[in-house]
């Protein structure tokens, strides 16, 4: 969120430029889409020169990188990850599947709308999206950062009802530690 | 009063020094293992950005008290090794580089190369992840393997020299010439040992991208990891200006000391961007082979020469 003082707006130029550009992702790679990634990080399209790296874990993450299609099984792992990444923490929605269900848009174990119970930044269309378009995505989200738009976190703590009676609508057995972020 | 204050400035200034040379060769570091890849890699300040990041993203974890000090007892450690190393000799730019040096620093530093390690290893026992534990028990066993080659090769060094002191052996090298030559088998265990020193190459075992979750930081965001690395590049650069220190005689000015500690700094990066991985047991095997046959050559030679 930017800031109304003058004051805090040279602040929020250099936490913005090293935000922007040095973006540590968790891809969570259960749909089809993660076969894409590895291409944009290796030798053919080297995200790394833009200062993406892969992370491991959820702690060290910035970017949530959803990859495809999400089955109602592993929406709860999506949750769990996401409510342990420290903010600033982004979400890219990659894929159709993302957005409304793609192909699996009547199957019965998996959801159809990500925005519902994660809160989404950056949505890459296509099924799949080339490198070229997923670089498109992450060029947007660096782009937000900048200009102090890409506020998802905020969201999801001020509506957090909302989304957490969607999720306990999909998640029947709701044991889920309350992370106090 | 003067002096003290002199002192102080001296201090903060290694430290500063240590750290910018540190992440630099961090960077550095990073594309030349892209470009081994074929890849352009990112650019030579990426380290001082990732710090940057890190230290403005918030930190809301908390395992116990261990583990919020374990960064902390890391960079300590990291400073304090830096202040027991000559940077800079002689009537260099900066004559106030020599820093805390005494009689029998050598075997001081011995000990205290590990103490941020222990640290960091108490604090990861804290968070309880396995990756984590198994990270550090894979850490703490490479550690049992380099520290012998290295020990070995001190030792002989120490006998040769019959001093204790880095600046002792540096005016030892002012009169016979760089030990890296006089003392050779001792230079080889020393450089076989700084292989598995850096955990880059065939010995990252401990950390193992994609094998461990990157292993022993793997509870560590935020604020923790960008105190780690900032502790991880001072270390670095006070573990290359020892290995210069007591091989080839120290550095006079900045120059000739960035191109003797990147030349160094080379030799376990190259040789680690092009090797996979070892498993633990095979890298304690490298280093209980080769390495410590040469340290024992090297103390044989110390006595016997």
């Amino acid at each position: 969120m930017p800031n109304d003082k003058n004051s805090q707006k040279i602040v929020d130029m250099i936490t913005g430029f090293a935000r922007s550009n040095s973006l540590f992702m968790l891809a969570y790679g259960t749909g089809c889409g993660d076969i894409e990634i590895p291409p944009a990080m290796t030798s053919r399209y080297d995200w790394e020169r833009f200062g993406y790296r892969k992370m491991a874990t959820p702690r060290q993450a910035d970017v949530l990188l959803i990859s495809g299609y999400l089955a109602t099984k592993t929406l709860k792992r999506v949750i769990r990850s996401y409510e342990q990444m420290q903010e600033p923490k982004y979400v890219i929605g990659f894929g159709s599947c993302t957005i409304n269900g793609g192909m699996y848009w009547d199957s019965y174990n998996t959801i159809n709308m990500l925005d519902h119970y994660i809160p989404v930044d950056v949505y890459i269309n296509g099924c799949m999206p080339r490198p070229e378009a997923v670089m498109s995505g992450l060029f947007e989200l660096q782009e937000m950062i900048k200009r102090g738009d890409a506020n998802g976190a905020q969201k999801y703590r001020e509506n957090l009802e909302w989304y957490r009676a969607n999720q306990k609508k999909i998640i029947k057995n709701w044991k889920m530690p309350d992370y106090n972020w | 009063m003067d002096e003290f204050w002199m002192k102080i400035i001296g201090f903060v200034a290694t430290v500063l020094l240590a750290f910018v040379v540190g992440a630099v060769y961090g960077g550095l570091v990073r594309k030349i293992i892209a470009r081994t890849q074929n890849r352009i890699g990112p650019p030579w300040y990426q380290n001082f950005i990732d710090i940057l990041k890190l230290y403005s993203k918030s930190s809301a974890i908390n395992h116990g008290f261990m583990q919020h000090i374990a960064p902390a007892m890391a960079i300590t450690a990291s400073v304090t090794v830096l202040m027991f190393v000559p940077v800079l000799t002689g009537d260099g730019w900066f004559p106030w580089f020599e820093n805390l040096n005494f009689k029998g620093d050598l075997i001081f530093l011995v000990y205290m190369m590990v103490f941020g390690s222990l640290g960091m290893a108490l604090g990861i026992g804290q968070t309880g992840n396995p990756n984590a534990a198994i990270g550090v028990s894979r850490g703490l066993s490479m550690m049992v393997g380099y520290e012998i080659p290295f020990v070995m090769a001190l030792v002989a060094l120490m006998v040769q020299t019959e001093t204790t002191s880095i600046t002792g052996l540096m005016e030892y090298q002012d009169q016979h010439g760089w030990l890296m030559f006089s003392s050779p088998f001792a230079f080889i265990a020393a450089v076989m040992a700084m292989l598995g020193m850096f955990h880059y190459g065939p010995f990252d075992v401990a950390f193992a991208p994609s094998e461990l979750a990157s292993g022993p930081p793997s509870e560590f965001g935020g604020k923790y990891l960008a105190l780690m690395m900032t502790s991880g590049s001072i270390f670095a650069f006070a573990k290359l200006v020892l290995f210069v220190d007591i091989f080839m005689n120290g550095a006079s000015n900045l120059i000739i000391l960035v191109i003797k500690t990147l030349v160094l700094y080379m030799i376990p990066v190259l040789y680690g961007a092009v090797s996979p991985r070892y498993r633990t047991e095979q890298a304690i095997r490298y280093f209980w082979g080769w390495p410590t046959f040469f340290g024992a050559l090297a103390i044989i030679f110390a006595i016997y020469y």
